[in-house]
């Protein structure tokens, strides 16, 4: 395999409102960041991942090239996923050894419309989406499954929290107080919070990446899983995928000092923990996680970069970045990085 | 003045006008075939295992399941459910509901559909449910075509009522006439020396007549109570306070309602005194005595 490292990271002050800024108008910024980080103006390759079910218009991704700088042409993809995916085809990309590097960005904005049933849509349309099954609906039914323990649960809301309040990107949000079920067992504080944001990572590869960063933040592992989509055809409180992928991508061949999990439910961090391997003493989610930013489609990218920007900075020196798509964890990338 | 255009919202709908029209292939249309029929079916992977709702392959192996549709519940057991206590919109019920996971009898998967239960006490995993399906008529071959699942039924209710006539016997009546006249009345064992309240007319420590008559004060002691939560048709209102209370100068305690005094401040020790119905509303019966009430007195010593 070539050696591939994440070389640069930035992504926007999350907002829970809309800034009432377009999409390339969102995105631009954090690429002029990556762009100075880096020191690249043009790249071998760019891939972005957005959802145009988010603006509700088709091939709305292809505007946000205007933000890139996309003359003369460039070498160009997308995935209708979260851009973590995005990353895993630059990753593919620079395995054929043509190009260096490689731009990934991924979008969104939650506020235009109605997440909940924005997501209904990734159903199957024969026997899940006729039901109206809305996304908080499909993880109080996998919480259920798992039997989670409530007051752990709340504990993993506070500490994402209050990490979140640390974390100068993420939304400030309080600790969890008395709340209502949304849907029991699952309380709101428990549902990552709409966001509107973005993210953007460099990859380079080999003796460029060298040169581009002091502490690349080298990619030793990285592989996706997905399990059947109907939700009765699979055991909802463990995730098979998520194991399989860390098993793939080597996350036990080594320590964890830190883990950013794709939790966009609190009760997906036991689910996760248990399925990675991710031992007890690690660090889980130090960014707040999405339970307290989660610009959708970017949420799984920023995971890669929270997690590549211990290693960028010196702070750790082997991490996990998970991402996760489709109802209930059904797909699952995990990523091990090492300094 | 025009509006800061940075300002402005526009309203935008993204629909397919009439909606998409799917093909369904053979699988997933041989099942809503099925239920626009009121039956459900499953199909039968190569390994042997039964999809429900049926796959055109099998997630386990990747292999075309076979041909074989196999009749399915309709009875099913729940596997996990989630409380919808605010159905939104596109939610197949518009009153709170449960999401499931329904193994169907016969089925090796389970289905996910709405339950109409009670509440979510009524809820839990291993429920038996069936489908309750929409009339005939209306059926369109359609996941809906099942309205919802609803709890098997297990309890049914047996309503009881027998009438009779009942008359005091001689030693309540006695007790019930001085109730009547605001006393209580009481029988004094001369053998035992105890003091019973109620008044009867045979001692139930030796079995002797009683044959002396004592009039006790409207005075005694609270020697336990319970609180109530439960209405009754002397007591309406709930919390209620009922307490055994020790007459002075009786042996035995004797029940009545407490009153006067919140449920929380009632307790084993109290002073009280009866608090009669004004004489001209009396009936010589037992709801002549209001209840008792606190006297203010210190506690006694039990």
């Amino acid at each position: 395999m070539r050696e591939v490292a994440v070389v640069a990271f930035a992504q926007t002050r999350h907002t829970g409102h809309d800034e009432g800024l377009t999409e390339p108008e969102l995105i631009a910024p954090i690429i002029r960041e990556v762009k100075e980080v880096s020191g690249l103006s043009r790249f071998g390759f760019t891939c972005s991942g957005s959802c145009d079910y988010l603006a509700g218009a088709p091939f709305s991704f292809v505007s946000a090239l205007d933000a890139l700088g996309a003359w003369p042409p460039i070498s160009e993809s997308h995935v209708e996923m979260d851009a973590a995916w995005a990353l895993y085809e630059a990753w593919v990309r620079l395995q054929h050894g043509d190009v260096d590097t490689a731009l990934v960005y991924g979008f969104g904005k939650s506020s235009l419309g109605d997440l909940r049933e924005i997501m209904t849509l990734q159903l199957d349309p024969y026997y899940l989406a006729p039901l109206g099954l809305d996304q908080v609906s499909s993880a109080a039914l996998q919480a259920s499954a798992l039997g989670a323990d409530p007051a752990a649960l709340r504990e993993i809301v506070r500490r994402s929290r209050a990490d979140g309040r640390a974390n100068p990107y993420a939304l400030d949000l309080p600790d969890p107080g008395d709340e209502e079920f949304e849907v029991q067992p699952l309380r709101p504080s428990d549902v990552a919070p709409l966001t509107d944001g973005a993210a953007a990572v460099v990859l380079a590869a080999g003796d460029l990446a060298r040169e581009l960063a002091e502490r690349p933040a080298w990619i030793a592992g990285i592989a996706h899983r997905t399990e059947p989509h109907y939700l009765g055809m699979r055991d909802l409180a463990r995730s098979a995928s998520a194991a399989d992928a860390a098993r793939a991508a080597g996350v036990g061949k080594g320590p964890v000092e830190v883990a950013e999990l794709h939790t966009q439910f609190s009760h997906e961090e036991l689910i996760l923990r248990e399925a990675l391997g991710i031992p007890p003493d690690a660090v889980v989610n130090p960014s707040g996680g999405p339970l307290a930013a989660n610009p959708v489609m970017a949420t799984g990218l920023i995971r890669i970069g929270e997690a590549a920007r211990r290693i960028l900075d010196g702070r750790a020196g082997r991490v996990v970045g998970h991402a996760s798509s489709g109802p209930c964890l059904q797909q699952n990338l995990v990523t091990v990085l090492e300094a | 003045m025009p509006s800061d255009p940075g300002e402005r919202v526009a309203e935008h709908v993204l629909e397919f006008p009439g909606g998409y029209t799917r093909t369904t292939g053979p699988v997933i249309g041989r099942f809503l075939t099925e239920l626009r029929e009121g039956r459900v079916v499953g199909v039968r992977t190569a390994e042997g295992r039964v999809l429900v709702p049926p796959l055109e392959y099998d997630p386990a192996t990747g292999e075309p399941v076979t041909g074989e549709y196999v009749p399915v519940g309709p009875a099913g057991t729940v596997q996990a459910w989630a409380w919808v206590g605010t159905p939104r919109k596109a939610h197949p019920l518009d009153r709170p509901f449960a999401w499931a996971l329904v193994k169907l009898d016969g089925a090796d998967t389970a289905l996910l559909h709405a339950v109409d239960a009670a509440g979510p006490k009524a809820m839990r995993p291993g429920l038996r449910v069936r489908p309750r399906w929409k009339p005939e008529g209306e059926r369109v071959g359609h996941v809906t075509d099942i309205a919802c699942f609803v709890p098997e039924v297990t309890t049914m209710a047996a309503p009881i009522r027998t009438e009779y006539r009942v008359r005091p016997g001689q030693s309540l009546a006695r007790f019930l006439r001085g109730v009547g006249d605001g006393v209580f009345v009481a029988g004094r064992c001369a053998r035992c020396d105890k003091v019973y309240v109620p008044y009867r007319t045979t001692c139930p420590e030796c079995g002797s007549t009683i044959d002396e008559e004592r009039e006790l004060p409207g005075t005694g002691t609270v020697t336990t109570f319970a609180i109530n939560n439960l209405p009754d048709p002397r007591a309406p209102e709930v919390p209620f306070v009922s307490a055994y209370i020790q007459l002075d100068g009786a042996d035995v305690p004797m029940i009545a309602l407490l009153g006067d005094v919140p449920a929380h401040q009632a307790r084993q020790g109290m002073r009280v005194r009866a608090v009669w119905v004004p004489p001209e509303e009396r009936t010589a019966s037992m709801t002549d005595i209001r209840w008792f009430a606190p006297t203010g007195e210190p506690d006694a010593d039990l």
